[in-house]
């Protein structure tokens, strides 16, 4: 593994809320209400995507004394921002505020979220940007809260998780994909599951290393149902970033997807390119966790099948543990290419990062 | 794209074929019935009864066919696979034979019959009834008519006395190469409730074939289902990585060490970043997994066979040469899906040269070896 270098782009930082309770002031007045008078203040809305504990999501030394990893400013700046001297941090609230059935309750906490994330971390550290967490299954309020927060360029993208309700091409989520578009924000898609569906239909497994590995499965059918509806014929200017996903699935994923486009095509035919080449162009992947090959020979196989060096962006997946010390970029992957991952791609991804970049 | 080769008219002349080819095993083959009462002969009174008034309940919407249309008619066949006299295809032998059996002197082709609906009935008593005839119909149909054609053994794997019972009938009887289970299950393959039914396959040195299909009543993807067969098709990998995870994660291969695992109709690229990704991640989260005693990889190198079809195409068709060493020669066996639409034909399904060694290997000694063929 090899150093990034100075200046760079993070991608995927995961900020933690320590707890409901501090969202209370953040919540509009007959949320704070509602949300008091059912005792949801004393509840753990942690994501069952993410167990804290878990070694995997958790790196040993960023683990704090008392709390939740992510959950302080300063431990952020001490543990990932100063050492590894980074520009931009692109903060992600994985929640389960985007889980919750009712629709009004995740927008209401969604949106005090945002609040928080606003005034606890981007107003107090220059270096940090943020996604818009938003309800994932009502693309008409989620469009609602871009359009409250678009205003504010520290917030650069909109957060969904790979497996939801619906596939993530559906015609029901394009309002929100109108509103990404028009305001130049990508939409992320993190890794991980609202659960509302076993992993595939394969049914549910015992383990959560069966889940995490099948992230990667989760964001290739987020991405071949985008591509099947069309989402980026309608929406040509859409940037969407898969996060936390892994890397090295995508070159196998995009043969199949292709030889499965030649021979059914007919069946939707506003594809006109094959899909990889949309894929090259509108879709970007954090880098970690890689998913590296044990060797240099194969991981330089695999890069050459993924066929861009725009595609990956620099992510340290912070707090969680995929690497140790400062060693956050696989071996063998060449000091120009780096370079682009760590600071060149991410600007091009995320246009308003560029507005504040000398 | 391999605009070339995809132009190129088939040269059907016996001359233009590899010699290394012809006399290949044909892992992936479809028979069909005939006809709606094909297995009737083969149900008791009781179940033919059941069949003709309630018949199949299935966990989808469609009563008869697939909820994803296929793009050409008999969901999805070969167009030129329809046989004259009427019937659907791959329900005729002699044609059967006259395009896949005998033009490429196949010595073996194994039967994945995707009919009778047993392995996806709710009421398991019928499922295991249904199993049991189309094992019948296999035998009397098909491989007692052309003993090149090796049957399936069909289970409702949701009856597991049953299961057992259906799988030990038929152990020791060289007509049959393995059981078949579909990878869209109720639960993951590899979960303890089924571990008895994979111990009995082992014992009875039957191969368990992952054939892609099933109807679990999940959705096809983690995040849903899709609207079209275009993402339908390929979220059946996502059902095979699943199944792989399972089996290797809950230590199946600890408990049962002779089972032995082919992955059908599932492609294969895709198996090396599963393996990586299985690898990395296990070594964080080991202590949840303890019966593992090695890594992912290594079960997976020692349990697992693919079968080819369909076979991906990468975008530089050398790096087909590459996966192949990833996976392992070794482990890998030509199969074409005859009759569907998307079935491979062995002369064009791969897009680079194989070494001579390898093309005899995936052609036939893999597959020789792994089902004890003479």
């Amino acid at each position: 593994m090899a150093r990034p270098v100075q200046g760079l782009i993070d991608t995927d930082v995961h900020v933690t809320v320590p707890d409901t309770r501090t969202l209370l002031p953040y919540l509009e007045p007959y949320w704070r209400e509602h949300v008091q008078r059912r005792g949801l203040e004393r509840e753990n809305l942690e994501s069952s995507a993410f167990p804290s504990s878990a070694p995997i999501n958790l790196r040993p030394d960023w683990k704090p004394e008392t709390g939740l990893a992510g959950a302080r400013l300063e431990r952020l700046q001490r543990d990932l921002l100063d050492p590894f001297g980074h520009r931009y941090a692109i903060l992600n609230c994985v929640h389960g505020a985007q889980m919750m059935f009712s629709e009004d309750l995740s927008l209401a906490f969604c949106r005090a979220i945002n609040e928080w994330v606003k005034a606890a971390w981007l107003d107090k550290d220059e270096r940090l940007r943020a996604s818009i967490v938003v309800p994932p299954h009502s693309a008409e309020l989620a469009a609602e809260e871009v359009e409250r927060l678009a205003g504010d360029h520290r917030f650069v993208q909109i957060l969904t998780l790979a497996m939801g309700e619906l596939p993530l091409g559906r015609r029901q989520h394009w309002p929100l994909y109108r509103v990404a578009e028009a305001y130049g924000l990508p939409i992320g898609i993190h890794a991980g599951s609202s659960f509302r569906h076993p992993p595939s239909a394969g049914g549910w497994g015992s383990l959560y290393l069966e889940d995490y590995v099948s992230y990667a499965q989760g964001s290739a059918s987020a991405l071949n149902s985008m591509i099947s509806e069309g989402v980026f014929v309608k929406f040509p200017a859409l940037k969407v970033v898969l996060i936390e996903s892994g890397v090295t699935w995508l070159p196998a994923s995009l043969w199949r997807l292709d030889k499965t486009w030649r021979g059914v095509r007919a069946e939707v035919p506003w594809l006109e390119e094959q899909p990889t080449q949309t894929i090259r162009r509108n879709v970007r992947m954090t880098l970690q966790p890689f998913d590296a090959p044990p060797s240099a020979d194969q991981l330089a196989k695999i890069m050459a099948q993924l066929g861009s060096e725009e595609m990956l962006l620099f992510s340290s997946d912070y707090p969680h543990w995929h690497f140790d010390g400062m060693d956050a970029i696989p071996d063998g992957l060449s000091e120009a290419l780096v370079h682009k991952i760590c600071i060149e791609n991410p600007l091009n991804t995320y246009a308003r990062l560029k507005e504040t970049t000398p | 794209m391999n605009v070339t080769v995809l132009d190129r008219a088939p040269d059907r002349s016996r001359e233009a074929m590899d010699p290394s080819i012809l006399g290949f095993i044909d892992c992936d083959v479809h028979p069909f019935v005939k006809g709606p009462n094909d297995f009737d002969p083969f149900l008791s009174k009781r179940w033919l009864e059941h069949k003709q008034t309630i018949g199949n309940r299935s966990r989808q919407g469609l009563a008869k066919t697939s909820m994803y249309p296929r793009m050409s008619p008999g969901v999805g066949q070969r167009m030129d696979a329809w046989p004259k006299g009427g019937g659907h295809p791959g329900s005729d032998l002699p044609l059967m034979q006259e395009q896949l059996l005998d033009l490429f002197d196949v010595s073996y082709g194994l039967l994945a019959p995707l009919v009778g609906g047993a392995a996806g009935e709710r009421n398991v008593e019928f499922g295991a009834a249904m199993a049991s005839a189309v094992n019948e119909w296999q035998l009397a149909h098909w491989c007692d008519l052309d003993p090149r054609l090796l049957g399936a053994v069909q289970v409702n794997i949701e009856w597991t006395e049953a299961a057992i019972a259906e799988i030990e009938k038929r152990a020791g009887d060289k007509r049959w190469a393995q059981v078949n289970i579909p990878p869209r299950g109720l639960e993951p393959l590899g979960r303890r409730r089924y571990w008895p039914i994979l111990r009995a396959c082992a014992e009875a040195g039957f191969p368990v074939s992952l054939h892609l299909g099933g109807t679990s009543g999940h959705a096809s993807t983690g995040g849903g289902w899709p609207s079209f067969y275009h993402d339908e098709h390929p979220s059946y990998v996502q059902s095979m990585q699943t199944l792989v995870t399972s089996l290797v994660c809950e230590g199946v291969f600890e408990e049962i060490p002779d089972l032995k695992i082919v992955l059908v109709e599932g492609g294969f690229a895709w198996l090396p970043a599963l393996c990586w990704r299985l690898d990395k991640h296990w070594k964080r989260l080991k202590a949840e997994c303890p019966s593992l005693t090695m890594a992912p990889s290594d079960y997976v190198k020692k349990h697992i066979w693919v079968t080819t079809q369909p076979i991906e195409e990468p975008e530089q068709p050398v790096d087909m040469l590459s996966i192949l060493e990833w996976i392992g020669p070794e482990k890998v066996m030509f199969s074409t899906d005859y009759p569907h639409w998307d079935q491979d034909d062995p002369r064009y399904a791969f897009k680079v040269r194989l070494p001579e060694a390898w093309k005899r290997m995936i052609f036939k000694d893999n597959a020789k070896a792994l089902y004890r063929l003479d």
